[in-house]
């Protein structure tokens, strides 16, 4: 068995928190710059324009990328030769997201009770999600979630007869109603297939592929295009002041289903798409 | 209602707090930099703000003119006069608007679209409701010259700030005579 401190783990959920909300990834900047190629609108290249700025002040001066720093996520993949010692892992990634926050003069976002909304103070607790993998190393996966693009996502249980165009069709729709409320140019997640609770997980899961990058499967790939050029027909450009992009890219993820149910989720991302990944 | 381009190209200096002619005049689509006074109030503060109304009791400042900021700003650094700085998305605030508008509120800054009943509503109260863009905080924040705390200091990021700025970028979305300039983007841009 190898051993991971989890001292060490609580130090990488630090720098990726930070990391991830002052350096937007390449494959995000590019998107914006290939976008601003393609955009007709004059409101939608200046909104363009300005985003590619602001990932470089972000960077450069030291300012979060977007003031809603988010709900912190972290996807751990723990390898079955892993044991964690010296305290409890999911105590070890809230403590890194508390000083993370802290240390890098995020926002505080999270509200302990969803009723009585006092606010915990330094963005704990993460939703946390494992999975057990092969292997003697740790994956951490962080991701900084916007609460805005995050209320405009949605989930469906269609019925297999819906098919490929009932997909289609939620998708679409999903991102005509919610999109102008997600800081457009959004990133798509969706997720078809699985059960209610796993369909809504992969849709996030599709967020953490870099932007742009194809699923490896051809139909699904072929889909995702497919997505893309509806969405991007829809008009409501950067910002919803108009133009061609409306969408920066739609990521896809399937999971076997049951004989009875077509589950489809969409998980709306904003253009602030901040990932970052360790392995221990 | 906009000739060529849904947003003009011509930028409009104006101040706030807002005067009545200013309010009247803009038009949707129009771009602005806006010099002057912002109070800042998002999901919480707002509620505080209309529970103080109901209860008949003062607000922590005078809405009269005013234009409220939709934010909830990072932390400052040190020496810094605030941290990242985009707007909430303005929806979330459509059912507090009424009574607001009815104390002498005449602006509102977030991103996305709002309800029918605040466009129409922004017609009955002669108000106007600009758009900025949401995740450029970054850039936003150095518009902003002064920061100082007002009320609901426990509600941290989500506490009335007064701010002062200089050249902040921002949109009408809607103005007084009923125009949207979201509706506006789709039909010209929609396929």
């Amino acid at each position: 068995m190898r051993q991971i401190e989890a001292k060490i783990i609580s130090e990488t959920v630090e720098r990726l928190c930070i990391e991830a909300n002052y350096i937007l990834e390449d494959a995000l900047v590019t998107a914006l710059k290939k976008a601003l190629q393609v955009e007709e609108s004059p409101a939608g290249k200046d909104v363009l324009t300005k985003l590619i700025e602001n990932a470089r002040v972000s960077k450069e001066e030291q300012y979060p990328a977007c003031q809603d720093t988010g709900f912190t996520i972290a996807f751990l993949e723990i390898g079955q030769g892993v044991e964690v010692i010296g305290g409890d892992l999911y105590e070890a990634v809230n403590r890194g997201v508390a000083a993370g926050y802290k240390k890098g003069y995020l926002r505080a976002s999270i509200v302990k009770d969803p009723f009585k909304r006092v606010n915990t103070g330094d963005n704990t607790p993460a939703v946390i999600h494992t999975k057990l993998v092969p292997g003697d190393g740790i994956k951490i996966t962080i991701m900084a979630k916007g609460g805005g693009c995050e209320n405009m996502s949605r989930s469906a249980m269609l019925i297999p007869v819906k098919g490929k165009q009932g997909v289609v069709d939620f998708v679409v729709d999903t991102v005509k109603r919610g999109a102008v409320n997600a800081c457009p140019p959004v990133i798509v997640g969706v997720g078809v297939g699985g059960t209610f609770d796993e369909c809504a997980l992969i849709s996030k899961k599709a967020l953490l592929r870099p932007v742009g990058s194809p699923n490896p499967d051809h139909a699904t790939a072929e889909l995702e295009k497919e997505l893309l050029e509806k969405i991007n027909n829809l008009g409501i450009g950067p910002q919803g002041f108009g133009g061609r992009i409306t969408a920066l890219a739609v990521h896809v993820e399937k999971y076997p289903c049951h004989i009875a149910s077509l589950p489809v989720a969409v998980n709306m991302d904003c253009h602030s798409h901040r990932v970052k990944t360790a392995i221990l | 209602m906009m000739e060529k381009n849904i947003v003009s190209e011509e930028i409009i200096h104006i101040k706030a707090p807002l005067d009545e002619k200013t309010v009247l005049s803009l038009r949707a689509g129009q771009l602005v930099l806006f010099d002057g006074i912002f109070y800042t109030a998002r999901d919480a503060s707002h509620k505080l703000l209309i529970e103080l109304i109901e209860q008949g009791k003062p607000l922590p400042f005078d809405l009269q003119g005013q234009v409220i900021y939709y934010v909830g700003p990072t932390p400052a650094r040190p020496g810094r006069v605030i941290g990242s700085a985009g707007p909430t998305t303005s929806s979330r605030m459509d059912s507090f608007m009424e009574p607001l508008l009815q104390r002498g509120l005449k602006g509102t800054i977030g991103k996305g679209n709002r309800s029918q009943e605040v466009i129409d509503l922004l017609k009955k109260y002669k108000a106007v409701h600009f758009s900025n863009i949401g995740g450029a905080a970054a850039l936003i924040a150095k518009s902003i010259k002064k920061c100082e705390m007002v009320a609901f200091e426990d509600l941290g990021t989500e506490a009335i700030y007064r701010m002062e700025v200089k050249d902040f970028f921002a949109v009408v979305a809607y103005d007084t005579t009923g125009n949207d300039l979201y509706m506006e983007a789709i039909k010209r841009y929609g396929r």
